[in-house]
């Protein structure tokens, strides 16, 4: 079966020819065909692009300019503009807007060769940690349908982990990779804030969004950093600097190797069984040679507070531009200005979306600045300074992704707060701009739960090699719920 | 009781560059309406902003001709509200860390220099255009002008009549074009003055202001400021009171009239662009940027006035442009630099006469600065007297070819043969027994008709000393 193939086995039979991109693409496409309508992990499924682009990589592969991931069809995140496709963010909002051009990792990876299957299903403009806030409906989770496969790129983790893409991209603004990796027994990477450009990404909160891989292995979530990763002019934040290649350490020992465990991240809140997988799987790196070091994050607390300050403020204002002017829904039939932009933007977001709007807005507004805003900012470096002084005695923090397993759908929808401390412990990376990831390490009945690794700025390919390592001994990430095998 | 006037101005100029501040859509004037707006500009979803860097060498350079604080460090800040003209909810603006800090502008008023504050200067995006009545009962949308570079410098409330507002306009909007940071257009909206004037009882608190906007001429902003301090001092004194809003100034009536009051005050929820880096400025780019600074028109004038014993009136014409200046910077530089005052000379008669009559700019002129240095040099070899040089100059603006050309295609060369003035005051003199009479019994005057009929007889091309002493020695004989 195709879809039971590493990535780095189909690059291998694409190469040798054994396998073409058209029939790798075709086999894809019939999955989701198959499956998703159970799933809903896919907005738009674009057939006709995926097979053309895959006869052009298969083209490649035949004069040799093909590279390792040339024809290896990929999902990406309805978040990414893809030029002539739908590109919706979840939102009736964006129901009827197709980007004229290409956010820069879509540009990237389609030069890479990646035949695009379609845009996956998330939370509203990225905004929620179960993917339940989608204006097309949540999105479920392929190890159990009741559950949902976290967010916001929860539909990303669901065709991982389904086999309904071999690759996928996803974008984290305070977990929304690592979560959703966790829930749905995947490998995910977030990669230090300003490595993949943010252009032709529809912005939640610009400081804290960063694109990255999801896919099954650490060693494909390498290959996709490097494909997707590079300077970009078009984004002030992106560092202009040389990727090193995230590939390159992934079989180096992890002798030597300092883990930080923050008592902090195994404190109240923290479900047993999750917590048992967690320290499990650090006693397995332990036996890979790594010592472990007890640290602290005294100010993990602040994260969440300070989170749901600064990313509603950016987000209040970075969503502002959908007005019904110029494109996205428009309100029928306005008999003024002032009507046209209140009910386009009441008809066309949903209700996490006016949420944050309105919390993020009160947050600028004059006299509240100060007391919230900049206060959350001075909270962000404080968190942030945690990290730094943390790193200074190991080379990497370990601990849980999520407080819990996946969790069901429609159990925290009415509770925004308890939806918000789902996200407690990827939060502060975001805050930091830190890379972090989530890697499988176990099941708590029956739902995953994966290992959170987070290590200092520009730190990728440790992480990436921590995983690899820990994947080379365990098979956590090579599970597939019995439906999807 | 007298009153005491107190006047602010803000002024946005649009800075030179090739395209727009965030993006790299054109911001040339006059496209069709919404041919210049890119993605970016556009507010599409995804799209973020680069600044120009060019930007920030213009503001840089009005900082250093401010003597102002230079922003090292700015930051761009949202300004959020709605409006259809402003694609993204916000406009992209400096608040707190501004490219220019505190500086100054010395203005003159009735002889006397006094010296103006400058609050600060700020990069900032201009908005869009909203086109009312294109459509019956619609309003058009032209986003041509959004993402436009800005500048907006705010002066200290130091004005104190509508002469000083304007003769800071003025000297500002002189700066600017100077700098060639801004093209200084104000039909086009390049150059735009809102002016903040409030009136006062001496000794008392500030008083409330109205703010007069979008007027293009130095001289309806002085007279709408005229009309609105009597305004304001018509009012307090009838017992009302003066609210706080933005006049209109109707020039056809020349008053002023509510365009809207600032009753409910926005809240623009400014917060720091998390979509751009602080933009730092070191010392290398303002050494950088001083160095490609042009001479300014105060030190310029000084300079034509005491060097080059300009009068003042010919130093103020010729630093009234960039262009002026580098005009006769160039022509004294090609006559060698011996004679300014004649090259001021004809710079600011005959070519501002001729240039005016065509409505041409000096930059377009069709005399370039080498020509009319030859010009100058025939007539101080003696090849051209100083009437025929008119001549010839005319000849050179209507396109005849250069002033060496033009003499010998029209044999204009002036007669210095000593022989050859002899015979022509000779012939002259033996037509006029009469007047050599008159001249002999003590009329004077009879010189000057000689001359002129020698001139006449010479088609104006004899050398006029050489005559003059040559008849001299004949009628004395």
């Amino acid at each position: 079966m195709l879809h039971t193939l590493s990535v780095k086995q189909m690059s291998e039979k694409l190469h040798a020819g054994e396998i073409s991109s058209v029939e790798l693409t075709q086999h894809y496409l019939d999955r989701i065909t198959q499956f998703d309508p159970e799933l809903n992990a896919y907005v738009t499924v674009t057939p006709e692009l995926a097979l053309q682009m895959a006869r052009d990589a298969d083209e490649r592969l035949k004069n040799g300019t093909a590279g390792l991931l040339t024809g290896i069809p990929i999902a990406h995140k309805d978040i990414f503009c893809t030029d002539g496709v739908k590109t919706t963010c979840s939102s009736k909002m964006l129901d009827n807007f197709i980007a004229p051009y290409d956010a820069h990792v879509v540009t990237l990876l389609k030069k890479a060769g990646m035949p695009i299957l379609g845009k996956t299903n998330m939370d509203e403009f990225a905004m929620g940690s179960s993917s339940e806030s989608s204006y097309y409906g949540p999105t479920k989770n392929p190890w159990d349908l009741n559950a949902v496969p976290g967010g916001s790129s929860g539909g990303a983790a669901a065709v991982i982990a389904a086999n309904l893409a071999p690759m996928a991209t996803g974008t984290d603004t305070g977990g929304s990779i690592r979560q959703p990796a966790s829930f749905c027994g995947i490998t995910g990477i977030k990669p230090t804030y300003g490595t993949v450009s943010r252009f032709g990404i529809i912005a939640y909160a610009s400081s804290f969004d960063q694109a990255g891989p999801m896919t099954r292995s650490a060693e494909a979530s390498a290959w996709l950093l490097n494909a997707m990763s590079e300077f970009d002019q078009r984004d002030s934040t992106c560092l202009e600097m040389e990727r090193p290649d995230f590939a390159s350490e992934l079989d180096n020992s992890l002798e030597g190797l300092k883990v930080g465990v923050p008592s902090e991240y195994f404190g109240e809140g923290l479900e047993p069984e999750v917590e048992k997988i967690v320290k499990d799987a650090i006693a397995e790196i332990e036996k890979l040679g790594a010592t472990i070091v007890p640290v602290s994050l005294p100010n993990k607390d602040l994260a969440v507070p300070a989170y749901y300050v600064l990313a509603p403020a950016e987000a209040s204002s970075n969503l502002s531009r959908y007005d019904g002017v110029r494109f996205g829904y428009r309100c029928e039939n306005p008999k003024d200005l002032e009507d046209l932009y209140r009910r386009s933007r009441a008809e066309g977001f949903g209700a996490e979306v006016k949420r944050r709007i309105m919390v993020g807005a009160y947050a600028l507004s004059a006299g509240y600045y100060d007391a919230y805003y900049l206060k959350a900012q001075r909270l962000r470096r404080m968190v942030r300074d945690d990290f730094t002084q943390a790193f200074e005695q190991c080379d990497v923090i370990m601990g849980p992704v999520a407080p819990t397993p996946a969790f069901n759908i429609g159990e925290k929808t009415d509770d925004p707060t308890s939806m918000y401390l789902a996200d407690l412990y990827t939060i502060p990376v975001n805050l930091g701009g830190f890379p972090g990831m989530s890697v499988p390490a176990g099941f708590a009945n029956g739902r995953p739960v994966g290992l959170h690794i987070v290590g200092p700025y520009f730190s990728e390919a440790k992480l990436l090699n921590i995983a690899h390592q820990f994947q080379q001994v365990t098979d956590w990430h090579k599970q597939t719920p019995a439906q999807y095998q | 009781m007298s009153w005491e006037v107190v006047i602010g101005l803000e002024i946005h100029a649009q800075l030179t560059t090739k395209s727009k501040i965030f993006s790299g859509a054109s911001i040339a004037y006059g496209a069709a309406p919404n041919s210049q707006a890119c993605a970016v500009d556009l507010g599409m979803p995804g799209m973020l902003p680069v600044v120009n860097q060019a930007v920030i060498a213009k503001g840089i350079a009005l900082g250093l001709a401010l003597n102002a604080e230079l922003g090292k460090k700015q930051v761009f800040d949202r300004k959020n509200y709605f409006y259809p003209d402003l694609p993204k909810g916000y406009q992209t603006t400096q608040m707190d860390y501004p490219i220019v800090g505190k500086g100054y502008l010395d203005i003159e008023v009735d002889g006397k220099t006094k010296r103006i504050g400058v609050t600060r200067a700020h990069l900032e995006e201009d908005a869009g255009k909203s086109n009312h009545g294109i459509v019956k009962g619609m309003t058009g949308i032209d986003l041509n002008r959004a993402g436009t570079p800005l500048l907006e410098i705010v002066s200290e409330p130091d004005l104190s009549s509508a002469q000083e507002a304007v003769a800071y306009a003025r000297k500002m909007h002189e700066l600017v074009t100077f700098l060639g940071i801004c093209d200084g257009n104000m039909q086009e909206g390049s150059f735009r003055v809102d002016s903040n004037v409030s009136v006062r009882r001496p000794g008392e608190p500030l008083g409330t202001r109205a703010e007069l906007k979008n007027i293009n001429s130095f001289r309806f902003i002085e007279k709408a400021i005229e009309f609105e301090i009597e305004r304001q001092i018509d009012l307090i004194e009838s017992g009302g009171k003066v609210i706080q809003e933005t006049r209109l100034y109707d020039s056809e009536t020349n008053t002023t009239r509510s365009m809207r009051t600032k009753e409910e005050a926005n809240d623009y929820r400014y917060f720091p662009c998390p979509d751009l880096l602080p933009v730092i400025v070191t010392d290398e780019v303002i050494d950088a940027v001083r160095a490609t600074m042009p001479e300014l028109p105060d030190a310029k004038r000084a300079r034509y006035i005491s060097e080059m014993g300009l009068s003042e009136y010919d130093a103020g014409v010729l630093t009234s442009s960039r262009a002026m200046a580098q005009y006769f910077e160039a022509l004294n530089k090609h006559t060698g630099g011996k004679d300014a005052k004649v090259c001021a000379n004809w710079i600011t008669s005959d070519l501002a006469g001729a240039l005016n009559k065509a409505g041409l700019e000096i930059a377009q002129s069709p005399i370039s600065e080498a020509m009319l240095a030859t010009l100058i040099a025939r007539i101080q070899d003696n090849t051209l007297s100083g009437k025929i040089a008119k001549q010839v100059f005319e000849a050179m603006w209507n396109g005849e070819g250069t002033a060496d050309e033009i003499i010998a295609a029209k044999g204009l060369k002036q007669i210095t043969d000593s022989g050859a003035i002899e015979a022509l005051v000779d012939q002259v003199l033996a037509a006029n027994p009469a007047q050599i009479e008159a001249y002999k019994a003590g009329q004077e005057k009879m010189l000057g008709y000689f001359v002129g009929q020698i001139m006449k007889l010479s088609g104006g091309q004899a050398n006029p000393g050489q005559v003059n002493a040559l008849l001299k020695q004949k009628l004395q004989a």
